[in-house]
């Protein structure tokens, strides 16, 4: 059993939890994931690591309330417990040598992109990040973004907080200003990835994407998490979850997302319903 | 006297029709009466040929006399003695290859069913035994087994035995490795393997769950910690894919995936909180015991049709007889000779959004013959030409083998592998390249046996014991 041990309800649908597992935390690193369980008859689901901290043993988890896992996770309070965390999963980004770097975040994908950025900048990396959201009331993590960034930009759909417009367009303006980058870090939803790196494509710029496929075990042994990049199979879990942007097949991966999509809205519904039950 | 009768007693099961549509065990196991009259037809060889093909080398004529007697206690603690699991042994242990094939009584007609004698004492205990298990005095030398299986269970029971203080790292939630993820409830019900390993609790080993090493620990740190010695039991790792157009379709799955979903997450009952797809239609590729059990498994979850794939014929198949005579009873229809070329997936070309785009419809396979045997004296399949032909499915899941896992290997040094990745080991005591570190089952051969499996950490233990002492 893992301890929950601080929890902050940082918008109206994403959750922020550490998480007392003292073996992960002393080996977790940026881009890495774990795999939970909320409770003994639960799913397994992966979920990146946000932070950690070595000396009192946890590791932060953020998370959005998308099915009846992440629901019932968020129902949790501090002091209660869940039934399952391991890890750390996966490779850690790859950060050495790197002197400036663009951190792009979409949505929740700014509590993964977070730790990437803090990294770059405590090795003295130049930092300019650009986080994305679809509007003012799902702005996350702003302070923490800003304080290790030389550049912070916010970008908002409806332009209450930030700029106006999506962050493709952003970095697209911070290269034509003349920003030269190593690398682009780009990390949130599928759909958001794909058009990262079609933007940046023509200026030729390396971009690293974070994959967050359908999983069971995360150790490479159920094949479920499999993506095409560069033409040839690979496991999210044990060869990511990084990839070379310019190699993943977005297109299949975003049709693959959708496989269960019919019976995780069923199991969403009757988990609302049963909370709504309890209160 | 001796009863004579050519054939065994016949297993009892449950009928073809109603089994293939419930996840209750096949097989029900012995009578009383039943194991009485097999056991009397065991001769008791002076030579024992049936424990030469055993890899644990159960004292077999021993517990059968046991048997005979009634004493079916008596004849439990002889099968310990040699081996951990035996409720697990008895079911899914290839006896026909192993001790049966040994069996004098083979040579005219039918073995001693020996396998189902193993099934009937171990039930027996289970539900009769209400004693206290007696726990070993401590040594206090403290030992590490990676992976909670088959191998690294059998590890862990005979050094408890010997005093040892055992530590079982398992990398998922539950203890069990394949006996949990992958084989399924029908062959091996998930209430036999929790009893097995509360037995071995009782022994006073240790299961920490959650714990992948390689990932959240390395060999070397369990070194550091104080573990004297280490035994790798870690399975047989990544599924393997064809390589062909169409397996990332919605509907492609891995046998490792599928059976994964079903058995370690409980996916076949309604409330399951992990999905899996209930396919009307499904071709499962690959011909051994895990294709058996995906094709089973399939027809459970509610398929109208399952197909077994394969690109050899009938006597090729390398599944055991008694999981293809099921299978086949059970209605699973094998298309034999015949290689997939391709999977087909819907497409609706005016609708990008259209909720089937991406699943799977079908898949082109080829006709095979057997064409020359290779130099290992397998004939190898060559393709027909133009006998191409599709099969009408909706889910296909893909049984031809897994490739081993690079956690460990690549976390520690000075860990040897051979050219398929699997860990290079002196065979008769289990040692690796690495000083202290052992290993076996599927992390040394690839894809084999529970049996096997259960033989090399046998071996392991036994080696370990000696080394500790000797240090």
């Amino acid at each position: 059993m893992y301890k929950i041990v601080n929890k902050k309800v940082l918008n109206p649908t994403v959750v922020m939890m550490d998480i007392e597992a003292p073996f992960v935390a002393k080996k977790a690193q940026a881009g890495q994931f774990i795999i939970l369980r909320v409770d003994e008859e639960g799913e397994r689901i992966p979920l990146t690591v946000a932070g950690y901290d070595r000396e009192k043993g946890t590791v932060k988890i953020i998370f959005q309330v998308v099915g009846a896992t992440t629901l019932s996770l968020s129902q949790k309070e501090e002091g209660e417990y869940i039934s399952d965390f391991a890890g750390p999963l996966g490779r850690a980004t790859e950060t050495e040598g790197l002197k400036k770097v663009a951190v792009i975040g979409g949505g929740v994908g700014c509590a993964i992109a977070l730790p990437v950025a803090q990294k770059l900048f405590e090795q003295g990396c130049e930092v300019h990040s650009v986080v994305g959201f679809r509007n003012k009331d799902l702005l996350i993590l702003e302070e923490e973004f800003s304080a290790v960034s030389d550049r912070f930009i916010v970008m908002t759909d409806d332009g209450s907080a930030g700029k106006k417009g999506l962050v493709t367009e952003a970095i697209k303006e911070l290269i034509e200003s003349g920003e030269k980058y190593d690398e682009i870090i780009a990390i949130g939803p599928l759909v958001m990835m794909k058009f990262v790196v079609a933007a940046v494509k023509p200026y030729g710029i390396p971009v690293t994407v974070s994959m967050n496929p359908i999983m069971i075990d995360g150790t490479g042994m159920c094949g479920g998490c499999r993506l095409t990049v560069g033409g040839k199979v690979k496991f999210a879990c044990v060869d990511g979850p990084d990839f070379n942007g310019y190699e993943v097949d977005f297109d299949e991966a975003m049709e693959r997302s959708t496989m269960y999509k019919d019976f995780e809205q069923h199991r969403y519904t009757d988990t609302c319903n049963l909370f709504k039950g309890i209160e | 006297m001796a009863n004579m009768s050519l054939s065994k007693n016949p297993m009892p099961t449950q009928d073809a029709a109603i089994r293939a549509k419930n996840f209750s065990e096949v097989a029900l196991g012995y009578s009383e009466e039943a194991a009485l009259d097999e056991a009397a037809r065991c001769l008791s060889c002076k030579n024992m040929p049936c424990v030469t093909g055993c890899p644990v080398n159960i004292h077999i004529p021993a517990f059968i006399e046991k048997v005979k007697e009634g004493e079916f206690e008596e004849a439990y603690k002889i099968i310990i003695e040699a081996s951990s699991l035996p409720a697990v042994c008895g079911r899914v242990c290839p006896q026909e290859s192993q001790c049966e094939s040994k069996c004098v009584r083979g040579i005219k007609g039918e073995p001693v069913g020996i396998g189902r004698l193993e099934r009937f004492v171990a039930d027996w205990h289970n539900e009769h035994f209400s004693g206290e298990v007696v726990r070993p005095h401590s040594n206090g030398k403290k030992v590490a087994v990676v992976g909670s299986g088959p191998a690294g269970l059998t590890c862990a029971g005979d050094l408890a035995k010997k005093g040892y203080d055992v530590t079982v790292f398992e990398a998922l939630h539950l203890a069990g490795g394949v006996l949990v993820y992958g084989i399924p409830e029908f062959r091996l019900p998930k209430a036999i393997v929790k009893k097995e390993v509360e037995t071995l609790k009782a022994l006073g080993v240790k299961i920490e769950t959650n714990m992948i090493i390689g990932k959240t620990l390395s060999v070397d740190e369990l070194f550091e910690m104080g573990y004297e010695a280490v035994f790798i039991g870690s399975g047989a790792g990544l599924p393997r894919f064809m390589g062909i157009e169409g397996e990332s379709l919605k509907g492609v799955y891995s046998a490792n995936e599928f059976l994964t979903r079903s058995n370690l997450m409980k996916a076949y009952r309604e409330d399951s909180s992990t999905p899996v797809m209930k396919a009307k239609r499904v071709a499962v590729v690959g011909g051994g015991n895990v294709a058996m059990d995906a094709a089973r498994t399939a027809l459970r979850l509610g398929a109208e049709k399952v197909y077994i794939v394969y690109r050899r014929s009938l006597s090729e198949l390398p599944a055991r007889k008694e999981e293809v005579e099921h299978a086949m009873e059970e209605g699973v229809e094998f298309m034999l000779l015949s290689n997939p070329l391709r999977i087909l997936g819907y497409h609706n070309p005016d609708d990008e959004r259209d909720p089937k785009n991406g699943f799977v419809t079908g898949m082109e396979c080829v006709k095979m013959e057997l064409g020359e045997p290779d130099s290992t004296g397998r004939r190898s399949p060559v393709e027909i030409e133009g006998s191409e032909f599709t099969l009408d499915v909706d889910a296909v899941i893909m049984s031809i083998g897994t490739s081993p896992n690079p956690l460990i290997k690549s976390t520690t040094e000075g860990l040897d592998v051979n050219k398929r990745g699997g860990i290079v080991v002196d065979e008769a005591t289990g040692l690796t390249s690495r000083d202290g570190v052992f290993a076996g089952g599927d992390a040394v051969t690839g894809a084999a046996t529970v049996i096997l499996a259960m033989g090399a950490g046998k071996t392991a233990a036994k080696a370990i014991d000696e080394y500790i002492t000797k240090k």
